[in-house]
């Protein structure tokens, strides 16, 4: 908790982090409500007073974004989609660092052949196709965000444990571990004592990185038809505007997922940017 | 010097026979009968029996193991499970068609961004850094499949420029002969996908080159040029510029292979016949003969542009010395 008050105080000295944090908090919030003050369900089928099927209606006072080919009502849509990418993004970024971080510490620490195995497995990693990779994870269970969010942070976490093995490395080197180690600190004290505190701003950099990049990941997913067939998410709305090959008569289908994706994503990034500028201080000199 | 590029290409290629022999025995573990479109439960048992000895599907998994890594050095990829004909063929044309969309458009935006980067990055400050450094963001941030529909929503549909997607005219190369890569219609079809891959991939190289421009500021290479009397236009070209080009040369050569697979949601929606497409096709049909193939090439792609950035890095930089 003293970590993420700090974040938060941190960001909010830059304007755009102010900017990036009132919006992201915005789409946070819009997470937690979004399902209970959607006027439809996910997958609900909108007719109109006659009783017909409102197909591909244009935005209107009771559909604000308009209607799919199925009827279905696309700010409903988004607000539950709000929740899936949310869920998701912040779950996955969470994993993979908590992931990275340990091997990176482990991996940097100990160096030898610890280190070596923990590289290669980053290398397979990163030599992998990254999408279809995990398409082919996902084809192995059942398809839903719970295998979702583990098949993205098992891919993930190799950049994390590479920028914190880096770091881990340098800082062994330094007089504060000798001075630990002569008052007789064992390793796990060294590492999670004394190495660890000193990793977190940069923990908490690649919190915002693997947030924004797992938001567009999930996106792809869905996409591209592997998503939670039970779930509707900012992807899966993209994937049936394109599929139905309807998209053409609905301009207002295929605006909302990518604005809201763009939106929330640019919004971490940003915030991510002015924690690293405040952090690190020759960075800021420079901006 | 020898010792360490020994040591790094042993490494690599331990690193690509590991990864192989994963995949080999983790795409096994793909439910659904991948040999169904090719040996039909239709046939006699007899003839079934037949064509999974062709296979080599009768045999032992560990055994199907060996023979898959005999046939690899000799770079037999198999049988496509599900068209029957060899991997090779399956994959080359495919490969061919990516490598034309993302390459080139990964070239112009990696010379575009660093250009741009540089220009912007040493007018710091002002209202176009503001705003370009902002937009780019904004572009990174958006999924590369939606801006591609909305090009299409825009360019092909409202203005009616361009064609909707695939690689020609359908039915104008009934023969898929290399002329067609040199016709009109081909470029035609190639404009849009291209348009989008480099603005979208524009980004990276931009932000980078403009914080290392940012970075060469009050240098003392750089004030020294100044002393010198020349132009602020040659300090920059001539000086800041050569130096930060270094982290972008190096960072080139290591996204060819992501870049490749990164085509897949590309390709999908502008129905680009090319190996990101395949790969999503040949993994949903349990085709592993094909998704091993496809895997393996970006894999080495990947391996060989990280050698040929360090090789870069060692040879652009006279102060990194290898241990």
């Amino acid at each position: 908790m003293n970590i993420f008050k700090s974040f938060i105080q941190i960001t909010w000295k830059s304007t755009s982090g102010r900017i990036s944090l009132i919006i992201f908090g915005f789409c946070l919030v819009l997470a937690v409500v979004g399902p209970h003050i959607a006027p439809y369900g996910p997958n609900e089928r909108c007719y109109d007073a006659a009783g017909k099927l409102l197909r591909l209606a244009s935005p209107s006072w009771d559909h604000w974004l308009g209607t799919t080919v199925l009827g279905r009502d696309i700010l409903s849509q988004m607000l539950w989609g709000a929740q899936t990418a949310m869920l998701v993004g912040l779950l996955t970024a969470l994993g993979t660092v908590v992931i990275g971080l340990n091997f990176g510490l482990i991996a940097g620490y100990f160096g030898g052949r610890i280190d070596a195995i923990l590289m290669r497995i980053t290398d397979i990693l990163l030599g992998l196709p990254f999408l279809p990779f995990i398409i082919v994870l996902l084809s192995l269970t059942d398809r839903n965000i719970w295998t979702i969010i583990l098949a993205m942070m098992f891919v993930m976490w190799r950049s994390t444990a590479r920028i914190v093995r880096a770091e881990v490395m340098s800082l062994r080197q330094r007089q504060f571990i000798a001075a630990a180690r002569t008052t007789g600190a064992n390793d796990t004290d060294i590492l999670y004592r004394e190495i660890a505190p000193n990793i977190m701003p940069l923990a908490v950099t690649s919190i915002t990185f693997a947030l924004a990049w797992a938001i567009i990941t999930e996106a792809s997913i869905g996409f591209l038809g592997f998503g939670d067939p039970d779930v509707v998410s900012w992807g899966s709305i993209l994937y049936d505007a394109y599929a139905s090959q309807m998209m053409y008569r609905a301009p207002w289908w295929v605006f909302p997922p990518g604005i809201a994706i763009m939106i929330l994503v640019t919004s971490v990034y940003f915030i991510g940017r002015a924690y690293e500028e405040v952090i690190n201080p020759r960075l800021q000199e420079r901006m | 010097m020898s010792m360490f590029w020994f040591r790094r290409l042993w490494q690599s290629a331990l690193t690509l026979f590991t990864m192989l022999t994963l995949m080999f025995f983790l795409f096994r573990m793909l439910p659904g009968d991948p040999t169904a479109t090719v040996i039909s439960p239709a046939l006699y048992p007899k003839a079934q029996e037949i064509l999974r000895m062709q296979f080599g599907l009768d045999k032992p998994l560990w055994e199907q193991y060996f023979v898959y890594v005999k046939n690899l050095s000799v770079f037999d990829f198999g049988l496509s499970f599900h068209t029957g004909r060899p991997v090779a063929d399956e994959i080359g044309s495919r490969l061919l068609n990516t490598v034309l969309l993302v390459f080139p458009s990964l070239i112009t935006a990696y010379a575009l961004g660093s250009i741009v980067g540089a220009v912007v990055g040493w007018s710091r400050g002002s209202k176009t850094e503001t705003i370009l450094v902002f937009l780019s963001t904004a572009l990174q941030s958006a999924p590369v499949f939606w801006l591609s529909m909305l090009s299409i929503l825009y360019f092909s549909i409202q203005l009616d420029l361009f064609p909707i997607g695939h690689i020609v005219s359908p039915g104008k190369f009934p023969d898929e002969t290399w002329r067609m890569y040199f016709s009109a219609d081909f470029l035609h079809h190639l404009a849009l996908p291209f348009l989008v891959n480099t603005l979208y991939q524009f980004c990276f190289p931009f932000l980078l080159m403009r914080s290392s421009i940012l970075a060469t500021v009050g240098e003392d290479y750089v004030e020294l040029a100044r002393m010198k009397g020349l132009s602020e236009r040659s300090v920059l070209y001539r000086h800041a510029m050569r130096n930060s080009l270094l982290p972008l040369a190096t960072t080139l050569p290591m996204t060819l292979g992501w870049a490749v697979a990164g085509s897949v949601v590309i390709e999908t929606v502008f129905s680009w016949p090319g190996l990101g497409l395949l790969m999503v096709e040949a993994v949903g049909r349990s085709d592993y003969p094909v998704v091993q193939a496809a895997f393996l090439l970006i894999a080495v792609l990947t391996v060989l542009g990280t050698l040929i950035a360090d090789f870069l890095y060692t040879l652009l930089d006279p102060r990194i010395v290898n241990e």
